[in-house]
């Protein structure tokens, strides 16, 4: 009974995984498309914070407020999104440009991210310990694109220990994020020119249940105490579970996550957390290939605007607010709805 | 070669068509019929999930290896409300259908699969969930130290906010009038300045930096700039 | 952990920054359990908040058609079961006629939990099909909303029990989210009310009234629509209690009253338990700054 369940199965789930790639590529793909629309809506939430600025509470509105449903009859174009469509061309216009500048080789200064400077140091440790990294890459599926982050930075840790003939563990609460995570794992060891270490035992799915998921893999924390912790992707309520409990084994953790309710709990509880745009910076850092880097000053280009607009609508409601006479008012609501805010 | 440039096509085809069907009518349904690519392939990968669940706790049985005992569980409990699920064991009778079998109701706490989830996950959940208040009490003793200005500020914050969420808040402060000159000293007051302005304007500028970050992601992605995620195999 | 002054032990005072966690576990296990064994309860005074989220209910005119969606899980029905309950019973005495949904699978049972405890417990002259309806869950987190807003009946088939909605008088003519005179999301996270938000309320502004019920986690990222988009909002326990506190007091029950009074009653651990943390976050201080002055005396 042994002998199958340790050849055949593995042999047919490996070539399952193959297969799987490609729901890993649509996924991605639906991931990254709501994420370009979002960052329209970056632009758009300007409005509303520069108005809470001057009026107050009153007028609060969303950060990101999706626009309105599509509406049933089939135009070419949603009108109604014109403002947002402008937004992203002109955010996703300045990430082109600063790779196409990147790549006319001008020096790129891009900060030292620490968390990410401490991945050596941290996977190093576990190895001379003797003890394993573990890797959570959240608890999203490859729609959300926290997790498409999280595995990016996966790669990075996976090369670190395959350099170092560390044992890494990730265990996934979506099956498709193990498929993704074996491909990006194995990548990793091709590119550390060790491609005979890989083994995908160390990369398994446990549950879609959250409270299941953490249970498993704080048990497996404390049974094994690894000797470093990474948490990079999308978590709810288990990120203080996991951040408390890698603290009481005495790990490294190293935390990146997108969602602000989480943030106070990692910051508290790990060594080092990637705040929000870092941890979406870090792919491209760890990568240091100039087309990459290139894209976060982009990024940068595209906070220039949204402060920009912040500016602007802030100076127009106060001039309203103190001189109703000018219109300026009317102006404010007249940017807001053409972005859809 | 192939191996590598068709995900990336597969992955740049659906982000435009998605990006594409966000802001033309015209093209809605074929960022639903990409939408249920993925519900296809994902109920694929569901099954390639269990799989693997089912073979790392053989593998762990079969060789006795540490905490084998914990993967036996972990399979009965799989099987069980595998079972119970898809087979409907012990369902309650349907009222129209009577005599057919898969009429019958199981999610009530009177059919297994019901009782299951009625006195066991349900329990077994909300203790996990629950235990974020002991592990909060030990972060807050670890975290929270007057170690310069902004930590001041933030242990500041948290005494307001804690007191105002209890009763003690009322207790403390509630004699104040609320249209006296005093009435910004009320720890409800203070809560509400706290969360509608200071956390929200944070937390607005949090967000926007993340979907700038998102954006240039995506686009890495889309461009094949970023390639880290496929197998170089 | 501890700073030594190189000439003896240290201080206890210094000593107690590297206390064992057990002991911090211990203390709040029983900061928590006490109360609930000694039924400590405190009173509450309703927010502006919970009065918003009531007055919201109440401005709807009785007998109108409203939207109660559970969206969470058995994980956190401690934290939001209590609302729910207080809502339900608040709809149902205002006259309202209430559907049920649910965006988390295993939001559904809740729903049939506050409709079995709660709804025919204090209302049992209320049928099934015309005063309220279950729809259960549907997969598909926001797209389910963005469906809704456009076309209920494709969205929902059927009932739970496998009934065509077009036989089920209350939601026949229920065409999409603007049918409904209000939309209340009891909500632990995605899905939940935030998307209510940005795809039900952005498509019909004005259409309806949208509250919502939160854990109080998530506050602060619902924070930013309220009052505009969300006309009210309960957050976590204290939310749920000083909304008990205003459906009980217009609407009050004879027997088994304690059902409508949960939130108040988890209060009284709330308020021991949050002592409690001050209590450990100045000791925490304390410690460090008696092992730094020794450390300083060196």
């Amino acid at each position: 009974m042994t002998g199958p369940l340790h050849q055949n199965p593995r042999e047919r789930f490996v070539r399952g995984s193959r297969s799987a790639a490609g729901a890993v590529t649509v996924a991605m793909g639906m991931a990254t498309a709501a994420a370009l629309a979002m960052s329209a809506q970056a632009l758009a939430s300007a409005v509303p914070a520069m108005q809470d600025a001057v009026g107050g509470a009153e007028t609060a509105a969303p950060a990101a407020t999706a626009a309105p449903v599509a509406p049933v009859e089939l135009a070419l174009f949603n009108m109604d999104r014109l403002g947002l469509f402008l937004a992203m061309v002109l955010i996703c216009g300045a990430v082109i440009g600063a790779i196409l500048v990147a790549r006319t080789g001008r020096p790129l200064r891009i900060r030292k991210l620490a968390a990410l400077e401490a991945v050596d140091e941290a996977v190093g440790r576990a190895t001379e310990m003797g003890r394993s990294v573990l890797f959570v890459p959240g608890i999203q599926d490859m729609t959300d694109i926290q997790t498409v982050a999280g595995v990016t930075v996966l790669g990075r840790v996976a090369r670190t220990a395959a350099e170092y003939d560390a044992r890494l563990e990730v265990p996934t609460s979506r099956s498709i994020v193990m498929t993704a995570a074996r491909e990006t794992v194995q990548a990793a060891h091709f590119a550390a020119g060790r491609p005979e270490t890989y083994n995908d035992n160390g990369i398994y799915y446990i549950t879609d249940e959250q409270f299941g998921y953490v249970a498993a893999v704080t048990g497996k924390m404390v049974r094994e105490k690894p000797a470093a912790c990474f948490y990079m992707g999308a978590f709810y309520a288990e990120s203080l579970l996991l951040a408390e409990n890698g603290n009481a084994i005495g790990a490294i953790q190293i935390a990146g996550t997108a969602e602000p309710s989480q943030l106070p709990f990692f910051v508290a509880a790990c060594d080092y957390t990637l705040i929000g745009e870092e941890f979406f910076a870090a792919s491209a850092y760890l990568s240091g290939e100039r087309d990459q880097l290139g894209s976060i000053k982009g990024q940068d280009i595209g906070k220039l605007m949204v402060a920009a607009v912040i500016v602007i609508g802030c100076a127009l409601a106060t001039v309203g607010a103190l001189f109703p006479a000018t219109g300026a008012t009317g102006a404010v609501d007249a940017l807001r709805s053409f972005l859809g805010g | 070669m192939l191996q590598r440039t068709i995900p990336i096509a597969i992955l740049s085809l659906s982000g435009i068509i998605l990006m594409l069907a966000y802001f033309s009518p015209l093209t809605t349904s074929w960022g639903e019929t990409v939408l249920g690519w993925f519900n296809v392939l994902a109920a694929v990968a569901f099954v390639l999930g269990a799989g693997n669940l089912l073979r790392v706790n053989l593998e762990r049985i079969s060789a006795q290896r540490s905490g084998w005992a914990y993967s036996a569980i972990t399979l009965v409990s799989f099987f069980a409300m595998l079972a119970f699920g898809l087979l409907k064991l012990g369902a309650v009778p349907s009222e129209k259908h009577p005599d057919k079998h898969f009429a019958g109701a199981y999610e009530g706490p009177t059919a297994p699969y019901g009782w299951m989830y009625e006195y066991v996950l349900s329990p077994l959940t909300a203790t996990m969930f629950a235990m974020l208040a002991f592990y909060v009490a030990s972060a807050a003793f670890r975290a929270f130290r007057a170690k310069n200005t902004e930590s001041i500020l933030l242990l500041g914050t948290a005494f307001i906010i804690l007191i105002a969420q209890t009763a003690a808040g009322m207790f403390l402060t509630g004699w104040i009038p609320q249209d006296s000159v005093f009435a910004f000293l009320r720890f409800d007051s203070m809560k509400i300045a706290i969360t509608e302005y200071i956390q929200t304007a944070g937390m607005r500028a949090i967000t926007i930096g993340i979907a700038l970050g998102v954006a240039a992601t995506s686009l890495r992605l889309i461009l094949g700039v970023d390639k880290s995620y496929l197998s170089k195999s | 952990m501890h700073e030594h002054n190189g000439s003896g032990s240290p201080s206890f005072l210094a000593r107690l920054g590297g206390i064992d966690r057990r002991w911090i576990f211990l203390a709040m296990g029983l900061s928590i359990a006490l109360p609930i064994l000694l039924k400590l309860r405190f009173p509450e005074y309703p927010g502006p908040m919970a009065k918003a989220t009531f007055d919201a209910i109440e401005s709807v005119p009785e007998g109108s058609t409203v939207l109660v969606a559970f969206d969470y899980d058995p994980a956190s029905a401690a934290e939001l079961q209590p609302m729910a309950n207080a809502m339900v019973h608040h709809c149902a005495s205002r006259g309202h006629k209430i559907v049920f949904m649910a965006l988390w699978p295993l939001g559904r049972q809740l729903a049939d939990k506050a409709i079995e405890e709660v709804l025919l417990e204090f209302h049992p002259g209320l049928r099934y099909g015309t005063d309220y309806v279950q729809l259960g869950y549907q997969a598909g987190n926001e797209g389910v909303i963005k469906l809704m807003a456009t076309n209920v009946p494709e969205q929902y088939k059927t009932d739970t029990k496998g009934t065509p909605l077009a036989s089920l008088p209350l939601v026949a003519q229920i065409k999409s989210t603007a049918d409904f005179a209000l939309i209340a999301s009891i909500s632990a996270g995605y899905p939940g009310a935030k998307e209510w938000v940005q795809f039900a309320e952005s498509a019909n502004p004005e259409a309806f009234k949208l509250v919502c019920g939160s854990t109080g986690v998530q506050v602060s990222q619902l924070l930013p629509y309220y009052p505009k988009q969300l006309d009210g909002m309960l957050v976590a326990v204290k939310g749920a209690a000083e909304y008990e506190m205003l459906v009980e007091g217009k609407y009050p029950v004879e027997k088994n009253a304690e059902r409508l009074g949960q939130g108040r009653v988890r209060m009284g651990p709330q308020l021991v338990a949050h002592m409690l943390m001050i209590g450990l976050i100045i000791l925490g201080n304390i410690a460090m700054v008696a092992g730094r002055s020794r450390g300083g005396a060196r």
